[in-house]
């Protein structure tokens, strides 16, 4: 990797780590000077780097500069408080307390306590997501913004409000007790899994990103799995899913970063590692009762795994998303329960329940129609994937679509 | 939009079906349930086991099946959104119940909240 | 733990005939059995009353109406609970107001269709 993409990768995978130890060791209030002591760390290292050449170990010098910085905040903090408060002197020598503890096991501890700190209930969901891409993948607000379809102000103002949360709750970094840790868990894994979709759907940041976003929701995931206390069935059934979705990233775009379908997807290209540690994690998500909308979505996307075409597979798909959508409705599993229902039955019987969604609002609910149409009605191929051309937002929607209608022609 | 109790009752419980047939009229009832779930109407349902099944009456009286003045045998209950009654008995219309001699799906309207039953 | 539905079933004819005390009094008794099985941690949910009329759906898309009006059980609501056993459960059913009402509860395992 050249050293411009160094850094930003750096960045993504590091700061989080940085910002996480610090905002333990100074206590949540204060995850603001955390991640600018984690800020000004990458900032040595852009105004050092290009002088000096890239440190053997980059990770280790900047743990080493990030160490450095907070012991003398912390220093300079102690001094302060003696000063104006005497009698808040904890009498503490200053070298053994000011240890910043960098080492893998605390990083990864640290993490763990700041997701669960992020995902309390008293933060709102969608200032969750906004603080786990800013603290937890170091994204910054204009990225976040980007990524969330929102603008720098409505990010600072939820990241400014999630912290004032974190402050007024009196937010411990503790894992919550036993008995609440199941229900925390499903916010936990709301917020990794909007992690990864962010960088797997995103239609617009650019490869790098995207990758080390789902590298990084995959890494976190498999944290919880390595805690005893949080490793339970529907973390294994998530970083199933994940793992599955991951597989495919080499083949999903094209050299112009387009979209490739499904479909036309070359299946050389799939990540055979990720797809056995997929199984792996499936199997360890049956342990256990409670069936979640993660397991069925990751028994989907394994079927998705195997590319050839069989009734079996559409069938267990189909079977798939008749559970999914009892669950948890989405348009988008309505849709895709239609489409293995042409797959495993007939066009006509898919027909015949597509109608009844009336999605009407929906681009993909007449790229549907239209794609079941195509050989059946030519006419009214035509007519729905036209509708659907004027409903796409995106630029990679817009294309498939023509493309349709020009086989069509 | 209301909700609605679809109650499927079979003629006759005690009816021993194939594991072939139970895992068709199985898929059959998912295909069913999925249809109304991809339209969003679905609200929850489950199947009833027919083996345990007992009536706790007057005072504390416990008799087995069948029920009262019913013969059937409920053997699940779905429970929709519709529109309108019309919508509703649309959906029963459809349930794979219906397949078998005698048996009938009951469609009966959720009484809106007003605090316990 | 296992999850039971409770069917309520009732003269719903008698329901338009009772004044406004009778019907609060009935109320307070649902409310206070419905509360213990809570405070026992053992409702899944409390359920629903269904309106007395409804249709009934046959073969061929016959609909009449019902259910049942010649019979005196109609069923009246229903909730869910978890119980360790099925006797656990069919002791649950034994403290339902209903059965004050002259009517009866049916005890039935919930089989999760998936």
């Amino acid at each position: 990797m050249d050293q411009s993409a160094l850094i930003p990768h750096l960045f993504r995978t590091e700061f989080g780590r940085i910002t996480s130890v610090l905002a333990r060791r100074f206590g949540m209030a204060h995850i603001e000077v955390a991640e600018d002591i984690a800020g000004e760390t990458f900032l040595a290292a852009m105004e050092t780097w290009p002088y000096r050449g890239i440190p053997d170990n980059p990770t280790a010098w900047l743990y080493t500069v990030a160490a450095n910085k907070a012991k003398n905040y912390l220093a300079r903090d102690s001094n302060f408080q003696r000063k104006i408060s005497p009698d808040l002197q904890r009498g503490e020598t200053a070298a053994t307390e000011h240890e910043i503890d960098l080492s893998a096991g605390n990083i990864k501890d640290s993490q763990l306590r700041m997701l669960f700190a992020i995902c309390h209930p008293a933060i709102p969901q969608e200032a969750q997501i906004g603080m786990a891409l800013r603290v937890l993948c170091g994204l910054g607000i204009d990225e976040i913004a980007h990524a969330l379809l929102s603008n720098k102000e409505t990010i600072n103002k939820r990241l400014h409000r999630a912290k004032e949360r974190l402050r007024s709750e009196g937010m411990s970094q503790d894992l919550p007790p036993a008995p609440e840790i199941g229900e925390r868990l499903d916010t936990v894994l709301t917020t990794l899994y909007l992690l990864f979709n962010e960088g797997y759907y995103s239609e617009t940041s650019d490869d790098m990103i995207r990758e080390d976003l789902c590298r990084e929701a995959i890494r976190l995931t498999a944290l919880l799995t390595e805690n005893e206390q949080t490793d339970l069935p529907a973390v294994s059934a998530l970083l199933a899913l994940m793992c599955f979705h991951a597989s495919r990233f080499a083949a999903r775009l094209d050299h112009d970063g387009d979209v490739v379908l499904y479909a036309d997807q070359d299946e050389r290209l799939w990540d055979q590692e990720l797809i056995a540690s997929g199984v792996k994690y499936m199997n360890e998500a049956a342990r256990g009762e409670h069936l979640t909308r993660y397991h069925i979505e990751a028994g989907i996307a394994y079927w998705h795994t195997i590319k050839e075409d069989t009734t079996e597979k559409w069938e267990n798909i189909l079977q798939l998303y008749n559970i999914l959508l009892q669950i948890q409705y989405s348009p988008v599993a309505a849709l895709n329960r239609t489409y293995a229902l042409a797959k495993a039955r007939s066009k006509e019987e898919a027909i015949a329940e597509a109608e009844k969604l009336q999605l009407t609002t929906n681009p993909y609910y007449y790229t549907l129609l239209g794609e079941l149409y195509i050989g059946i009605d030519k006419v009214k191929a035509k007519v729905y994937l036209e509708k659907a051309l004027i409903l796409a937002v995106t630029r990679s929607d817009r294309k498939v679509i023509t493309q349709k209608l020009d086989a069509l022609n | 939009m209301e909700q609605y109790v679809l109650i499927m009752r079979h003629q006759d419980g005690s009816k021993i079906a194939s594991p072939e047939q139970m895992q068709i009229w199985m898929k059959q009832t998912m295909d069913w349930i999925g249809g109304i779930a991809a339209q969003n109407k679905f609200v929850q349902g489950n199947g009833l086991r027919f083996d345990d099944a007992s009536v706790v009456g007057h005072g504390g009286v416990v008799t087995n099946g069948p029920f009262g003045d019913i013969k059937e045998t409920i053997g699940g209950y779905l429970i929709v959104k519709a529109e309108s009654p019309e919508e509703a008995i649309g959906f029963a219309k459809n349930c794979p119940v219906l397949q078998g001699e005698g048996n009938t799906v009951e469609v009966r309207l959720v009484a809106s909240r007003d605090g316990v039953h | 733990m296992k999850e039971y539905l409770l069917l309520y079933r009732m003269d719903m004819t008698i329901i338009p005939a009772r004044t406004e005390e009778q019907a609060a009094q009935t109320m307070q008794l649902w409310m206070d059995w419905i509360g213990s099985i809570a405070a026992k941690g053992q409702l899944v949910s409390r359920g629903s009353r269904l309106e007395p009329s409804g249709r009934v759906v046959r073969s061929g898309d016959v609909v009449t109406n019902g259910p049942y009006t010649d019979i005196k059980e109609v069923l009246g609501g229903y909730s869910l609970v978890k119980a360790a056993s099925y006797d656990e459960a069919l002791e649950l059913a034994g403290g339902c107001p209903v059965l004050q009402m002259g009517g009866s509860v049916e005890v039935r395992e919930q089989v999760v269709m998936q």
